[in-house]
């Protein structure tokens, strides 16, 4: 094999969706190793582990974003019909939900609430720029709703799905510290609003640490919060003027 | 065929609710408008067939690795985020914090009054 060969393999190759899939598994399968290592540590989530390496991998083999988006939207695509399929965790508790229908009302409207609101008023007075703001607000939601939210008021999807995950990394960090702070100890009300400000992240982690109680909780929260922010915050962000 | 129907059932709640959002400029992204539709048919149809089940199940159960490829867009946007680092991350802490505060204290002294009255 000579060396002009395998320089136009390589033009191939990287010009090819089926390199940006491989490498994306690749890197969420290490990532997953990564994360087992450090003792599962909610600033080293697999997400933004395998986020960090595909990122580093594109710019050392300078392949553009829109290059190995081509491949990488196989994946991408499933968001649409895995945010559908949260109604099912939904339906399997709508027992419980229509008991407590009251009480998880009032404080998911109340957290989307603070939570759009702050990071608004937060934002503003730190003099982000608009764009920037408007794909903050949706922050707390799960990314494929948030994704979309973004696109309707005029933020960056892209951005929007980047700062979701953070937010998850976050509140997975700070939620157990608040809870013994504030003395809130029933394990439902933990997992919603770890649900609720954290998201997929939050959810999975009150399945792993609080148990299945909290979980489905967490998961209630997640896909409700998702459902009324997508109605709220046009209508929040009016209030502000953006 | 279980996954096959699955998905169809999924991919034809997605394909409504996108008819929707574009059909009548309704503000909610598509996905969350066919989230709506399949529970109404699921409270409708009384239980969750299995062949969805298998399907839905499967996806939430790698929900992380979907958030991925759009997570490596952040790549395109270094610029905006080197000028709004720390703008971005001080925003994201606090309001974190104000949120999971808020929410925790909001429904725990809900939950406690609410079942409380049920009982008497």
């Amino acid at each position: 094999m000579n060396l002009a060969s395998l320089d136009q393999l390589w033009v191939y190759l990287s010009g090819n969706p089926l390199l940006s899939l491989l490498v994306t598994l690749i890197a969420f399968i290490l990532a997953t190793r990564i994360n087992r290592l450090l003792g599962g540590s909610p600033f080293a989530h697999p997400v933004l582990v395998a986020i960090a390496l595909l990122i580093g991998f594109l710019l050392i083999t300078g392949i553009d974003y829109g290059t190995y988006f081509q491949g990488a939207q196989f994946i991408h695509f499933l968001l649409g019909p895995a945010t559908v399929a949260l109604a099912i965790p939904l339906f399997d508790h709508r027992e419980r939900v229509r008991r407590m229908l009251l009480p998880i009302l009032v404080a998911c409207v109340t957290g989307i609430g603070v939570a759009v609101a702050s990071t608004l008023g937060i934002g503003l007075l730190m003099g982000a720029q608009r764009e920037t703001l408007l794909s903050l607000a949706p922050r707390s939601v799960t990314s494929p709703i948030a994704m979309g939210i973004a696109e309707q008021i005029g933020g960056i999807p892209s951005l929007a799905a980047g700062l979701v995950l953070l937010t998850g990394s976050i509140g997975c960090a700070l939620g157990p510290l608040i809870f013994r702070m504030l003395n809130v100890k029933d394990p439902s009300v933990q997992g919603f609003t770890m649900g609720l400000a954290a998201h997929g992240f939050g959810t999975a982690q009150s399945f792993a640490s609080l148990g299945a109680m909290a979980g489905a909780f967490a998961g209630l929260a997640m896909g409700l919060t998702g459902m009324l922010t997508a109605f709220l915050l046009p209508l929040i962000t009016a209030l502000f003027g953006l | 065929m279980p996954l096959i129907i699955g998905m169809s059932v999924l991919l034809g709640c997605q394909f409504l609710g996108e008819l929707l959002s574009k059909g009548f400029a309704v503000p909610v992204p598509g996905p969350v408008l066919g989230m709506v539709i399949l529970l109404v048919g699921l409270l409708v149809n009384g239980h969750v067939p299995d062949a969805l089940r298998k399907s839905g199940e499967g996806l939430l159960r790698y929900l992380t690795l979907l958030f991925v490829p759009a997570g490596v867009g952040l790549m395109v946007h270094f610029e905006l985020i080197r000028t709004d680092f720390w703008t971005l991350i001080i925003t994201l802490v606090l309001s974190t914090a104000i949120t999971l505060s808020v929410t925790a204290k909001v429904l725990d002294w809900l939950a406690r009054r609410y079942t409380r009255g049920k009982q008497q």
